[in-house]
């Protein structure tokens, strides 16, 4: 099996397992309502984690996710309830702001020769103060748009709702899978974390390419502010604290090596899911703590990284050879 | 020897942390009061000291990390830890000095852990600290059981708002820590050992420096000085606040080095200068504050620091500097080959 | 020494008096090069001697200082290696620049995959492909990652994008450097059928016999200048070899009557060293107050010894004994504690560390040695520093400045201060002369005659000829990762070196 492929295999055997065994126990957890909710209470972080897994692929990381959401959540409320503009107008805004932002990222990164890592940090921290200084306070958003918005949802078969957000999340894991692995764009960002001088050697667009996939990621990070902004129907400057580092977890434990060049959109989905699941059980489960969540993580994150390591240093000399001695 | 230290004195960071302190007098005039009452200082500098402290510790184990060409991501995470750890215990009744002592034990295996990961397992720094960072505060929960503990723990209490020689207990916490910490590495050839690796860690190799054993120390010495901001922060609010404690410190630990001078690219390193930039970024802070703005804003002007030394530390920057004097890197070789 | 033309067709491209300056070096200086249709010409020199910065202003990566690069007869001046490769020049380096973690059929055609809609038509890539490799004779899974194939079909696919992407010369650096005999012979296959397509192949290599096996025509650089170009047909690798290695050395002889046999008492031995893949076990005494010079071209092994003396590589055979008690060296910690120095050959790499100050830099491995906690204090630094700078003639303006700011010679210099400064019983100096001025260069040559006196032990590698002919009392042979020969008295003379470098290389072509 093609190597980069079996972190992608680990990941998928251990959801099934553990949702197996989490059957096992709550014979409820195997139903479409539960699906439904799978979809709709993860729909911020999997199309956050969407972007992240471009950046990652790319070898670099974006700590302003999280951050960008908060920032989204606010900005659409401050236009929707005191400037009046529509929803649709406001995430309009929303989506050029955030691609205005991770373009002036990438820049960054690429033109100052800075790691990725920082430049981040400081695009968290200003879309977090900036979201502060836009209302330190939670809005509450009250629109019938919003209202209609949550009302609507797909019936599944056995009763399940797919809600709008859930149907926004697989919309974008089905594009972003399409983006990732069909067009020129998402070949340079596989070139890009392989070896970035080949792939300047080769031709790709380097500062292009860069500027375009923090954009990329900050407009997935608006777009999941959006989703969170209709999920929570409020803007809060502090929502979605800690959304980076679970969207790595989710891309990592999705099998994309955090070095970059490796790595598949498919496998960010089922590590999204694997988080729910974990929240999902212990929600279940009733006497286990939420804090459960972050440590089962941690574990996984941990076990995948060093299970990477294994797989890509090991099997580095297992080469094909046509013709010997 | 003297004239080395008059180009300490000139350096930009003192001009720096002069003008924030100047511009805190001039939005409010009584920032430089310092009244003595009860036994100690009173007064918005002390405060500065006080409220600067935690981020001066972390920044004193940041820096000997980022000198390796490394970082540690995950010291917010271990200061919750240990404040978790210290704080259940001294509930539980154990006696206080065993509490901070099990949380600094506790720190240090975290900073251990790193250093493994690091050196053992060869992972980037970054990614290796990212692991205890997402993990981290779930622990300290883990031992909190997800509610805040508080205390009632006098010696706990004392390292965070008591008073030692009338300064607040942090600020000299702080500065023994600093002080002795320096004297480490510059006493003994640790320091050099740290910047040989930083800059080339091959040469090193071949010079026959051990670096594994370097790091993994170096590692362990963030995880300690992250236990013991912890424990500051948790004495403090007397209780261990698992979700908030350190909570985004180690990227302002990561800010302090960055803005005392030390290189993310590893290297030349100097902890007191490390520890003036965590000063730097309190007063900015206290400013803020003080001018009526919510401390969210802190946050765009740390972005707008960032981003300025970002600029100023850039290639391009670099080259733009040296284009105006008429090309001075032939003159510095001739003076080399002269 | 210039040839007439040959039955190869017209020139392709062609360098007309290049001349390229690096601060205060002259890397190439009048070099004259063509390349013709339908002909392989093989470009030879040692380290140094400028063959990688000619190739880099053939194909765009530098801008010539003097000279004119002509493409079909026309002037050319490339801003980058894209622009060169849009216009018919591609090149294949040593390290495969291509991207391992991607499908074969993807490397071939990054940046020019056909598109509609804009998804990419990965059946229309993958067929193409396959029928652009089956001309190279390779019949592989095409979607599989490159990285999983070896580093000689990684080759190929490179030369096979190189040749779809410009079509007019290849430039080939190194290609068959980590190949084995098979493999290069089917990479000479594949050259061999773009010949005959009538590309020109400009093929850059340190292994005389594949010159002599491929090549229509080769060209000799040394020190930045060109020393000839001949047709393979009219000369002899000794000839090749003399050539590259510079001066008339037909019948000189060791000039210095320090060629009698080792006298002092064994000091280190190495016996049955090797690691595989690396270097062939080898056994090698040296005493005290003698220098053991190592020749042999670019590539023999030369390097691969030294690193495993040093314990840089961990041996996989061998042991070894200083003044005769068994010693374990399984990293270069153990080499300083056991009294070994070496003098990496890549300085910037494994030497100096550039933002460290001179003092620091002479200092290091003494302070490694003692340990963490018997720092020395600043008195004691700068007397040492002082002492060594003074010895070796370091110069720079003062000892508190960056090591990085000194000149390549007196960065060499420092580095042997560094050594000298843990006052070692075994040196090894790792091309020390190379890319320094003419004065640091004799104040280094001098420094090893004067630490022989001293009563050190020394292992000298060089490309210098003459030069290791003036200070060895023995030379050791290396070729294809082997010691072959160790000479001693009137052998040291760089006729029989040469000949002993080149001996099986005449016969192989």
């Amino acid at each position: 099996m093609n190597r980069s492929l079996r972190p992608l295999a680990a990941t998928a055997t251990i959801f099934l397992l553990a949702y197996a065994a989490a059957t096992f126990q709550y014979p409820g957890m195997l139903s479409t309502r539960v699906l439904g909710n799978f979809l709709t209470d993860n729909a911020f972080l999997g199309i956050a984690a969407v972007g992240m897994t471009f950046v990652i692929i790319s070898g670099g990381i974006d700590l302003s996710v999280g951050a960008v959401i908060g920032f989204t959540t606010v900005l659409i409320a401050v236009l929707v309830m005191w400037a009046g503009l529509h929803p649709l107008v406001a995430f309009a805004v929303a989506l050029g702001v955030s691609a205005a932002f991770g373009a002036a990222m990438g820049a960054a990164i690429h033109y100052l020769k800075v790691p990725s890592f920082i430049v981040t940090l400081a695009g968290m921290f200003l879309a977090r103060g900036g979201a502060s200084v836009l209302s330190p306070d939670s809005i509450g958003i009250k629109h019938e748009f919003y209202t209609a918005v949550s009302k609507s949802y797909l019936l599944m078969p056995g009763g399940g709702r797919l809600s709008v957000v859930g149907l926004i999340m697989v919309a974008v894991f089905l594009a972003a899978i399409l983006l990732a692995h069909r067009t020129r764009f998402g070949s340079y960002v596989y070139a890009l974390g392989g070896n970035e001088t080949s792939a300047a050697l080769m031709g790709v667009p380097v500062a292009r390419t860069t500027i375009q996939i923090y954009m990329l990621s900050s407009v997935l990070a608006g777009l999941a502010g959006i989703v969170f902004s209709l999920y929570t129907s409020a803007g809060y400057s502090l929502s979605a604290l800690g959304v980076e580092l679970d969207a790595i977890a989710a891309v990592v434990i999705g099998g994309t090596l955090l070095t970059g060049g490796y790595g598949f959109v498919a496998g960010t989905f089922i590590g999204v899911m694997l988080q729910g699941l974990v929240q999902t059980y212990i929600v279940f489960d009733g006497s286990l703590s939420s804090w459960w969540t972050k440590i089962v993580i941690g574990a996984l994150l941990f076990m995948f990284i060093v299970l990477q390591r294994l797989i890509f240093t090991a099997s580095a000399p297992n080469r094909k050879v046509l013709w010997k001695a | 020897m003297k004239l080395r230290n008059l180009s300490f004195a000139l350096r930009p960071q003192y001009a720096a942390l002069v003008a924030v302190l100047l511009i805190n007098w001039l939005l409010f005039p009584g920032f430089f009061n310092i009244t003595w009452q009860d036994g100690r200082l009173f007064g918005s500098v002390i405060d500065v000291l006080n409220r600067g402290a935690p981020v001066a510790i972390l920044a004193v184990g940041m820096t000997a990390v980022i000198a390796t060409k490394g970082v540690d991501l995950s010291v917010g995470a271990v200061m919750a830890i240990a404040g978790a750890v210290a704080a259940t215990m001294v509930t539980a009744g154990f006696p206080a000095l065993l509490a901070v002592a099990a949380a600094l034990a506790i720190g240090l295996a975290c900073g251990l852990w790193n250093g493994v990961l690091v050196t053992l397992l060869d992972m980037q720094p970054i990614i290796a600290t990212l692991v205890l960072m997402v993990a981290g505060r779930g622990l300290a929960q883990l031992v909190t059981e997800g509610s805040i503990v508080t205390f009632a723990d006098p010696v706990l209490i004392f390292i965070g708002t008591g008073s030692f020689l009338g300064l607040p207990t942090p600020v000299v916490i702080a500065l023994a820590l600093a002080v002795l910490a320096t004297l480490a590495v510059r006493r003994t050839a640790l320091g050099l050992m740290i910047e040989a690796v930083g800059v080339n860690r091959s040469a090193a190799r071949f010079a026959g420096i051990s670096s594994r054993v370097l790091l993994i120390v170096v590692y362990a010495f963030a995880g300690f000085c992250a236990a013991v901001a912890g424990l500051i922060v948790a004495g403090d609010i007397r209780g261990a606040d698992a979700n908030n404690a350190g909570l985004w410190l180690e990227l302002d630990a990561i800010l302090a080095v960055v803005i005392g001078g030390t290189s993310l690219l590893g290297g030349r390193f100097s902890i007191p200068m490390s520890v003036l930039g965590a000063m730097i970024i309190q007063a900015m802070n206290t400013g803020i504050l003080i001018s009526g703005f919510s401390p969210e804003f802190n946050l765009v002007v740390k972005s707008a620091v960032i981003i300025l030394i970002l600029v100023l530390q850039s290639p391009m920057a670099a080259r733009m500097v040296a284009r105006k004097p008429a090309a001075p890197e032939p003159a510095a070789a001739r003076r080399t080959a002269r | 020494m210039q040839t007439a033309t040959t039955d190869a067709g017209a020139p392709v491209l062609q360098a007309r008096g290049i001349g390229k300056v690096f601060g205060q070096h002259r890397a190439l200086d009048g070099v004259d090069f063509e390349a013709r249709a339908g002909e392989v010409h093989a470009l030879l020199g040692e380290n140094g001697a400028g063959k990688s910065t000619l190739i880099k202003i053939l194909t765009g990566a530098y801008q010539p200082d003097e000279g004119e690069v002509l493409l079909n007869g026309a002037p050319v001046a490339f801003r980058d290696p894209l622009q060169a490769q849009a216009q018919g020049i591609g090149t294949v380096y040593q390290e495969v620049n291509l991207l391992p973690n991607r499908s074969v059929a993807e490397n071939l055609f990054l940046g020019h995959q056909p598109t509609r809609f804009g998804l990419i038509r990965k059946s229309v890539i993958e067929a193409r492909a396959r029928e652009v490799l089956a001309t190279y004779g390779l019949e592989i899974d095409v979607r599989a990652e490159l990285g999983s194939y070896s580093v000689a079909i990684q080759q190929i696919v490179a030369i096979a994008r190189a040749v779809e992407l410009s079509g007019k010369v290849l430039v080939l650096d190194e290609p068959t450097a980590s190949l084995d005999r098979n493999e290069v012979q089917r990479m000479f296959d594949v050259v061999e059928r773009l010949k005959k397509r009538g590309l020109a192949i400009i093929f850059i290599t340190h292994f005389l016999d594949q010159v002599f096996a491929l090549s229509d025509r080769v060209t000799i650089l040394r020190n930045g200048r060109k020393v000839g170009t001949e047709r393979l047909q009219d000369v002899t690798a000794t000839d090749v070899v003399r050539m590259m290695l510079g001066k008339d050395l037909a019948f000189e002889h060791h000039p210095t009557g320090i060629n009698e046999g080792p006298t002092g008492p064994v000091r280190v031995e190495f016996n049955g060293l090797g690691k595989a893949g690396r270097v062939a076990p080898f056994s090698l005494k040296l005493h005290e107050g003698e220098v053991v010079g190592v020749a042999g071209l670019l590539g023999s092994g030369r390097t691969e010894m030294a690193r495993l003396m040093f314990g840089v590589d961990l041996p996989d055979s061998g042991q070894v004994s200083v003044d005769g008690k068994p010693t374990t060296i399984r990293n270069p910690a153990q080499a300083v504690a056991a009294g070994f120095g070496f003098c990496p050959e890549d300085r910037k790499l494994d030497g100096i560390f550039g933002d460290l100050s001179v003092r620091e830099n002479i200092i290091i491995a003494l302070q490694a040695k003692l340990g963490w906690f018997r720092a020395l204090n600043r008195d004691e630094q700068d007397e040492i520093a002082g002492q060594y700078a003074e010895a070796l003639d370091i110069r720079a303006a003062n000892h508190d400045m960056p090591v990085k700011l000194l000149s390549g010679g007196n960065q060499q210099k420092v580095i042997l201060a560094r050594w000298l400064a843990i006052d070692p019983s075994f040196l090894i100096l790792d091309e020390p002369t190379r890319g320094i001025d003419v004065g640091a260069h004799a104040e280094i040559v001098r420094t090893i005659n004067r630490l022989r006196e001293d009563g050190l032990a020394l292992l000298v590698i060089s490309s210098e000829l003459d030069e290791v002919v003036a200070y060895s009392n023995r030379i050791v042979v290396m070729r294809d990762r082997e010691l072959v020969a160790e000479l001693s008295g009137e052998d040291i003379a760089p006729a029989v070196i040469v000949k002993a470098i080149a001996e099986n290389n005449t016969g192989a072509a």
